[in-house]
């Protein structure tokens, strides 16, 4: 039982550092749709300001994290031209093979079946739609952060900081459901 | 309602400065990342020029844009709406068209249409 320095890497980005991100939401969505004073005691809600203040930064930093790792040290793996122009590395491969056929060149090839749209609509969405999460649950943070105490008071201000959390959860969710898929049938090796 | 939420619902339609600015920087973050993946698929010369790491491909160039167009936004909304209290409704509607410009434009059946 080993894994490559890629593997590991993977496992950071995705595993760890994403999963955090995303196993987070159910509670920080919890913590916010609670925050009113009509049910909550005021020592409540200064607990529960503080719990969200310090939960949402540590999933924005998360997001952040999360892309980052992922498009600057995993996704150069991914991409790798391995293969030649014609594909023909990954002939008779079941999995993509280092210094032979990268999960790109593999998806792309078709050798396993019908594999390329994995490549041309699940990576291209996934790449570029998880960059939007990070942006939005900074925002949704510096939002708590600003009002703190008084979203428990400002109903239209917590349903906005609310949708701008669940969509970063939602771009995340979609970068992270394709990238698991994806690795499923292109393991980055 | 309670009292206390009501007359929160009344004084909430307008947005503390800094707020806004965070969700009109979301907005234009993601408004330029989709511009550049689209405008990279349209044009080859807007792709290389965004290759700024061979590795990485335009992506690099599209991520690195998008994340100074998002705290750049940040700091200049914040510098301009700074102590101030904005009308809440044209924060939300503008954040919200370049959000969905953005994410329209990061799609990849709408931006291969232009390849």
């Amino acid at each position: 039982m080993e894994l490559s320095n890629r593997e590991v890497w993977g496992l950071v980005h995705g595993m760890v550092i994403g999963a955090f991100f995303l196993l987070a939401f159910a509670g920080g969505l919890a913590e916010l749709y609670g925050l009113r004073t009509r049910w909550n005691t005021e020592e409540g809600i200064v607990g529960r300001v503080r719990r969200l203040t310090v939960g949402y930064w540590v999933m924005a930093v998360a997001a952040w994290a999360t892309v980052v790792t992922g498009t600057w040290i995993v996704y150069p793996w991914y991409r790798e031209k391995l293969a030649g122009e014609d594909l023909s590395g990954c002939a008779g491969l079941e999995i993509p093979t280092p210094d032979k056929c990268s999960p790109r060149d593999f998806l792309l090839s078709n050798v396993s079946g019908d594999t390329s749209d994995w490549h041309e609509f699940g990576m291209e969405w996934k790449e570029h739609v998880a960059w939007i999460a990070p942006m939005l649950a900074s925002s949704a943070a510096i939002i708590v952060a600003v009002y703190g105490r008084r979203l428990a008071d400002a109903p239209r201000i917590r349903r906005i900081a609310i949708w701008t959390f669940v969509l970063a959860f939602a771009t995340a969710a979609v970068a992270g459901i394709l990238g698991a898929l994806i690795t499923k049938v292109a393991p980055v090796k | 309602m309670s009292t206390a939420e009501s007359s929160g619902a009344a004084n909430d339609s307008r947005i503390e400065g800094l707020a806004a600015a965070a969700l009109l920087a979301a907005g234009s973050g993601a408004f330029v990342l989709g511009l550049l993946t689209t405008l990279a698929e349209a044009s080859t010369g807007t792709a290389d020029f965004l290759q700024f790491n061979d590795r990485i491909g335009p992506l690099s160039g599209k991520t690195i844009f998008a994340a100074i167009a998002y705290f750049g936004a940040l700091l200049v909304f914040w510098l301009f709406f700074r102590g101030r209290q904005l009308a809440l409704r044209p924060v939300l509607v503008a954040a919200a068209i370049l959000l969905a410009l953005g994410l329209l434009g990061t799609f990849p059946t709408f931006f291969q249409a232009f390849a």
